[in-house]
């Protein structure tokens, strides 16, 4: 019965799906498109808006193709006359208390009500404008809530409540009322909101939004007294090129590096790099505790901050397996302010970091705690996604089509294939087996590609022999899977049974970096593999491939910070973590 | 404040039948006047539901009062004959004197003002009731003597 098959027609083309296929999917399959607002390709329907209705031959009654099974013998309609009319009326009924201030809003061009309105060709206000007159919330600096402008599509709270399990948004109240909060109604930095953004990423129009910090950049380019670098994360590369027309996943490193030295940028520098040198601090952690102290395995990553948030509140028994090591932005920031400073003799009151992410989250992290400004500088200025850049960009009007590709500035630029695949889930992973391998045995691992890592299976597990112990891997990504993993640590420990993971990798973002809450929108997982293909071919198009063999990282332990966990390393690249509130009211 | 204690009573009564936390939150709602914070958050980790999903549904049904209720509530009668009778003026006079909007209560928590429909006594519109005490064809003048008799009452009490 599982597997039966059902025979419809869909505007006339005969399909043949399996046995609760909704409309919409069966339309898919021989491409017919019938409109969607609330639908998203990562969340299960919530039939909140109705723009997909479509008919049955003979029937007068409409059905919402996102949650309606296709049956056998169904002869969709999926356009008409009548249809189109009723789709119509339903987006006015939707604009009534939607304000009509596109022009100031920050999804303008890249909405998909305001495009839905376009492709209607609606002219006027059809009906009387109620608008709900609701405060907006813009506490935690990161994501502000717009509830104004929200079309109670459900897409946010099922994200933050279904994929992240966070509960951190809800929709209160009921019928005209009902509106999108925080949870228990108090400010979004009071609830359980880790930041992830994945919120912003889903939501159709401009009702959450990232913390736009764009004109504090200009701001800090204009100032001549100011001296401006940047950074890029790795999945920036990978996603910027889809706000420009680039097919998804293509690769603009080089052309990124000339743009923002276009932009203005006297030093332009590259996360990877960085993320090579968390590997050799990480590698190390791990080498120590697997040599010496396996009791106090697992090891887990803690590059990402929404992921940090989420465990100092609901997983404060976890922290002492939590990598002490910053995240790598906060690592190449540091530096700028130090050992870059140095050399090249610039003060480092003046110089200004900006780091380009993938992420909203980052925007929290850079004051999390006093260790972010461990040089006495704050080691990050100011935080853009990759959606502001793009923004930035667009605002310089200058073309990626005819810029020649540049070089970073190397001391904190040169990355290895093992930097830049930290933009996707199992990366970090992938690169910190490579260097804790060679660290553990002296010798080069044979096959770099840890194929068992990659790929976006919400928990992925991987074995590694090294010196004859089974290393067990974890890799957690979309913060709903991570609670299956440390509940089986939690449960070991408590049983005081061997832990079943060494290592765990985890990233708060289906898809890790590549799929963040500041990528382009539009995200699904077809784009989320593209983007992390593109990181992967960056990293076989490396000769070098491993963190510790990456000769500008050499140099910086050499000239700089002396070893891994040296106590200069320890002061300038490592953090501490507490137990925070689930609930601050 | 809500003891614990009582708390677990409720909650294991309720715990393993459907439906339950409407139930246990009329319990809560029926005992104190309205759901404080502070059991919604003990009640979220007893039950093991988000706090989230506990403010859907105390939020969706009128039922439910997330503040305390004033110690007198005033009763403003909205029914076609009040208002045609200009209850909506003295609606607009007890908000200012009182400082709320409808569905709420005062800072000192002595009032809390409600806009109901017809009362049945149309005859003395506009009515206005104040607990258990009627007044009838209230003129918007007559509003702070009518409030100052139970701000005496409460100070000689």
């Amino acid at each position: 019965m599982k597997n039966k098959k059902i025979k419809a027609k869909i505007a006339g083309i005969e399909v043949n799906v399996k046995e609760g296929t909704t409309i919409l999917e069966a339309a898919k399959t021989v491409h017919i498109g019938i409109p969607t607002l609330c639908k998203h390709a990562d969340l299960p329907p919530t039939a909140g808006c109705g723009i997909c209705v479509v008919k049955i031959k003979g029937s007068p009654k409409m059905l919402r193709a996102c949650c309606t099974p296709l049956e056998n013998g169904m002869d969709i309609i999926t356009q008409d006359p009548e249809l189109v009319e009723v789709r119509r009326t339903i987006l006015e009924l939707i604009l009534s208390n939607h304000p009509n201030d596109c022009l100031k809003c920050g999804r303008n061009n890249n909405c998909e009500l305001q495009t839905l309105a376009g492709d209607f060709g609606i002219r006027e206000d059809s009906f009387e404008k109620l608008l709900r007159n609701l405060p907006e919330d813009k506490s935690t600096k990161t994501i502000e809530l717009i509830p104004q402008k929200c079309i109670l599509c459900g897409r946010c709270t099922n994200v933050c409540q279904q994929i992240q399990d966070v509960w951190a948004l809800s929709f209160l109240e009921r019928g005209f009322y009902t509106r999108i909060s925080a949870t228990g109604d108090i400010e979004l930095a009071e609830s359980p909101c880790i930041k992830c953004g994945q919120c912003s990423a889903h939501c159709p129009t401009g009702a959450i939004f990232e913390y736009d910090e764009t004109q504090k950049v200009w701001d800090a380019l204009m100032d001549p007294d100011r001296f401006c670098v940047v950074q890029i994360a790795p999945a920036v590369r990978v996603g910027i090129g889809e706000e420009f027309g680039y097919p998804p996943g293509t690769n603009l490193t080089h052309k990124l590096y000339a743009m923002l030295k276009r932009i203005g940028f006297r030093g332009v520098f590259d996360t990877s790099f960085a993320a090579d040198v968390t590997i050799m601090e990480e590698a190390t952690e791990f080498k120590r505790k697997f040599e010496k102290d396996k009791k106090n395995l697992p090891l887990i990553t803690s590059c990402c901050p929404a992921w940090v948030d989420f465990m100092e509140k609901y997983y404060p028994d976890m922290i002492e397996h939590f990598s002490s090591c910053k995240s790598p932005h906060q690592i190449l920031g540091v530096l700028s302010k130090t050992y870059y400073a140095e050399k090249n003799g610039i003060d480092p009151s003046k110089i200004f970091m900006v780091s380009i992410m993938p992420c909203t989250s980052k925007k929290y992290e850079i004051t999390r705690s006093s260790e972010m400004s461990s040089s006495g500088y704050p080691d990050i200025d100011v935080v853009l996604t990759t959606r502001e850049l793009g923004r930035m960009i667009k605002q310089a009007d200058i073309r990626f089509k005819h810029l020649p590709g540049e070089d970073p500035d190397n001391i904190l630029g040169e990355y290895t294939g093992a930097g830049v695949i930290f933009g996707t889930t199992g990366g970090v992973m992938e690169a910190a087996l490579r260097t804790a391998y060679k660290m553990i045995t002296g010798e080069k691992l044979k096959d770099l590609e840890i194929k068992k890592v990659r790929g976006l299976k919400g928990i992925k597990e991987a074995t590694l022999d090294i010196k004859g112990t089974k290393v067990k891997a974890a890799i957690a990504h979309g913060m709903g899977n991570v609670g299956t993993v440390l509940e089986k640590i939690r449960e070991a420990k408590k049983a005081k049974k061997e832990t079943p993971y060494h290592f765990i990798e985890v990233m708060a973002c289906p898809g890790g970096c590549v799929g963040g809450g500041g990528q382009p929108y539009g995200v699904n997982n077809e784009l989320r593999q593209k983007r992390a293909a593109g990181l992967y071919s960056d990293d076989r198009g490396h000769k070098v491939r491993c963190s510790h063999d990456n000769p500008y990282v050499k140099e910086l332990y050499k000239k700089f910070l002396g070893k891994p966990l040296s106590e200069k390393a320890e002061k300038l690249l490592h953090n501490k973590y507490k137990k925070r509130p689930v609930y601050k009211r | 404040m809500v003891k614990t204690g009582e708390l677990k009573k409720i909650v294991s009564k309720w715990k393993d039948k459907e439906g339950n936390l409407i139930m246990v939150f009329h319990e809560i709602q029926n005992r104190y006047g309205y759901v404080p914070r502070d059991v919604s958050m003990k009640l979220s980790e007893m039950l093991d539901v988000p706090l989230a999903r506990i403010y859907e549904v105390l939020t969706f049904y009128n039922y439910f009062d997330l503040k305390p209720p004033g110690k007198h509530t005033i009763s403003i009668c909205m029914g076609t004959a009040c208002y045609l009778k200009g209850a909506n003026e003295l609606l607009k006079k007890f908000r200012d004197l009182l400082n709320v909007s409808e569905g709420e209560t005062t800072q000192d928590g002595l009032f809390k003002l409600n806009v109901v429909r017809c009362l049945g006594c149309c005859g003395l519109a506009p009515v206005v009731t104040i607990d258990e005490d009627v007044y009838g064809k209230v003129q918007k003048e007559d509003i702070p003597d009518i409030l100052a008799k139970y701000a005496v009452k409460e100070k000689n009490a």
